[in-house]
């Protein structure tokens, strides 16, 4: 369990820290947005772009196209994706006063997994009014249900007479993600070479397929979560002193389970369902924020947020243009960054984190 | 024949009608057997990029490589400028190709082969897209002659050889081709028949099937990863080793393209294929 703020080495309140750092990277955001738009292959530049428009010149087509229709949709969906991602992570952490815990532990990355794997391999076979009305989205649609259907199905096996046991919730997850990983198991026997190939590239995640339906589509739910997450802020402080306490202190503490299960849900579901399986967002940045800036959730989920998606954008820069003409899965560089930074800082601040 | 060379000629005409206006430059090739029947048509000097899966004729390794034929970027793709992209009937994802398409880029979309007809029409497909008429029917009447050829010896032989294709056996589990696949489509064109039956795609095979399934001729690619694998390993292997192949050391490899890439050179691979099946044939009944 990360350190309550009562540890001898950064006692104190440092919210103020919080806030100031919370300005920091909105900045931070808001210039790789501006990196994420004007940085591509192509060359395209958006301040000369904006420059001739304004000018009242006209702007090649190609140049629009690469801007509007492929540049913005991918930040955007980088944005809102990192976001869900590390604030999934840390709500789920909050949750279940684990540093472990990450959208994983309510089934949705099982769930959505099954879904994404019985759409790319049975996908074929599907009537052909659901093959003309999902078109290319049936992959996202079907990740986004099976996440959405095993959380559900969590939520009612470990919840009894009103009260939702975490410590069931954690044990009858791993018990259903090992029953969809069987059922995965049985499709990718099925499946040929072409769509086993899908399924690795799926599992390592893209924002590749960004494209305005798309964020039309999955958008709306993953701001919907985001914004509702800040109201979750001073349940899960509460919830960190023992759920008992929180009981007593006056907190509704079923009500905020309920809320945070499901805004994980949708989120990280949408998520997942737009950009396959990106790794190690939900679990670094929480953590990273909870070292700066202390565990209040009040400032750790906005912060966490902004962090998200700038990683996310940052990963995804690099992604794109590394191995340009081709692109790398950028589920791998998340993991190939994240995971050493992470280690260095656990090593440096050991005594911070006792987990 | 003629009926599926004019429906993917009407194909070409629908999908890239501003693909006869000029002739196509700057080609990037998307699939190993397109940038094959390129070269072939000696059209190799337009292509300025191609995927992974593109390996043959060597020097086509030289150019950038686009990634995986299903996992393409948009971006990077127009920045290469093509005038024209060429790829295999699954080149992906659709989103990719739409944007392509919608950025004024001409894709066409090579038909799948797996047989001589397939190989006919994608070769008419790539001739009529890179505005090569005399090229393409000359290369075409090339690789139907020795399609004809490998399909006369296939014929030509007794008995059709029980031939099993092995994709990779690591860890001494072995994956073989099953019904459907191209690496079928190859053996029965060599005048083989599968020895692998009752399973459908590239599956793992039981020790015990594949004892049962006695093949007379184990096939194999020679490429990376797996290309360890020898003689001294089949016959060591527990079921392999008590196979009619195994025992008469009848094991033969060749390149994963020219073998299952069903482009131009597949007559060729074919008559090879065949040449020892008719080794195999002679030497059962010698």
């Amino acid at each position: 369990m990360v350190a309550l703020a009562d540890t001898p080495v950064m006692a104190g309140d440092r919210s103020q820290r919080a806030r100031r750092v919370a300005f920091g990277l909105a900045g931070l955001l808001g210039l790789t947005g501006l990196l994420s738009l004007s940085h591509g292959a192509s060359g395209v530049r958006l301040d000369l772009v904006l420059q001739s428009w304004l000018a009242g010149e006209d702007v090649p087509a190609r140049d629009w196209l690469i801007l509007w229709e492929i540049r913005l949709p991918r930040m955007l969906t980088g944005v809102l994706v990192g976001a869900s991602l590390a604030v999934g992570g840390a709500v789920m952490q909050g949750l279940f006063r684990n540093p472990l815990a990450d959208p994983g532990l309510v089934g949705v990355g099982a769930g959505a997994g099954l879904g994404a794997v019985l759409a790319i391999v049975l996908g074929g076979q599907a009537p052909a009014w659901v093959a003309a009305w999902l078109g290319w989205n049936m992959v996202p649609v079907a990740a986004f249900i099976g996440g959405w259907l095993s959380t559900m199905v969590l939520y009612r096996v470990s919840t009894r007479a009103g009260r939702t046991s975490t410590a069931t919730m954690l044990l009858a997850g791993i018990a259903l993600g090992a029953l969809a990983g069987a059922a995965t198991g049985i499709l990718v026997y099925i499946a040929d070479d072409r769509q086993l190939r899908d399924l690795t590239f799926w599992g390592l995640g893209s924002l590749g397929g960004a494209s305005w339906p798309k964020i039309a589509a999955a958008g709306p739910v993953m701001l919907l979560a985001l914004l509702a997450a800040p109201f979750l802020a001073r349940g899960l402080n509460g919830l960190s002193l023992g759920e008992a306490a929180a009981h007593h202190i006056g907190l509704p503490v079923q009500r905020v389970k309920h809320v945070a299960i499901l805004t994980v849900a949708a989120a990280t579901g949408a998520a997942v369902a737009v950009s396959g399986g990106i790794g190690f967002i939900g679990i670094v940045v929480p953590h990273l924020l909870r070292l700066a800036t202390g565990p209040d959730h009040r400032y750790l989920l906005v912060n966490a947020a902004l962090l998200g998606a700038t990683l996310l954008l940052l990963a995804d820069l690099i992604a794109r243009s590394i191995i340009a003409p081709a692109e790398l899965p950028i589920g791998i560089v998340t993991a190939v960054i994240g995971a050493p930074v992470f280690l260095w800082i656990l090593l440096r601040r050991r005594g911070l984190v006792d987990l | 024949m003629i009926r599926q060379i004019a429906a993917s000629l009407a194909a070409v005409v629908a999908l890239a009608p501003a693909a006869f206006a000029d002739t196509p430059s700057r080609v990037v090739a998307a699939g190993g057997s397109v940038a094959e029947i390129i070269h072939a048509l000696g059209a190799g000097d337009r292509l300025i990029a191609r995927d992974t899966t593109s390996s043959f004729p060597p020097e086509v390794e030289a150019l950038p490589d686009i990634g995986y034929v299903r996992a393409l970027s948009a971006e990077n793709l127009i920045a290469m400028d093509p005038d024209m992209i060429l790829a295999e009937h699954d080149a992906g994802p659709p989103e990719v190709l739409d944007m392509l398409q919608r950025s004024g880029i001409p894709l066409v979309m090579v038909p799948q082969a797996l047989d001589p007809d397939g190989v006919a029409a994608k070769i008419a497909t790539v001739a009529a897209a890179l505005d090569l008429p005399e090229a393409g029917a000359a290369l075409q009447a090339e690789v139907a002659a020795q399609l004809e050829a490998a399909r006369i010896a296939g014929d030509a032989l007794p008995t059709a050889p029980r031939v099993m294709f092995i994709l990779s056996m690591q860890g001494g589990r072995l994956l073989v081709g099953g019904e459907g696949t191209s690496a079928e489509a190859m053996i029965t064109l060599a005048g083989g028949s599968n020895a692998v039956t009752g399973l459908e795609g590239y599956k793992p095979l039981t020790d015990e099937a594949a004892i049962a399934a006695n093949p007379d001729l184990i096939l194999m690619m020679d490429r990376g990863g797996d290309h360890a694998v020898t003689l001294a390993d089949i016959t060591a292997h527990p079921a392999l080793g008590l196979t009619d192949a195994a025992l008469n050391r009848r094991v033969v490899t060749m390149d994963g393209l020219y073998l299952l890439g069903f482009g131009p050179r597949t007559g060729a691979a074919a008559l090879e294929l065949n040449s020892h099946l008719r080794l195999l044939v002679d030497e059962v009944k010698g």
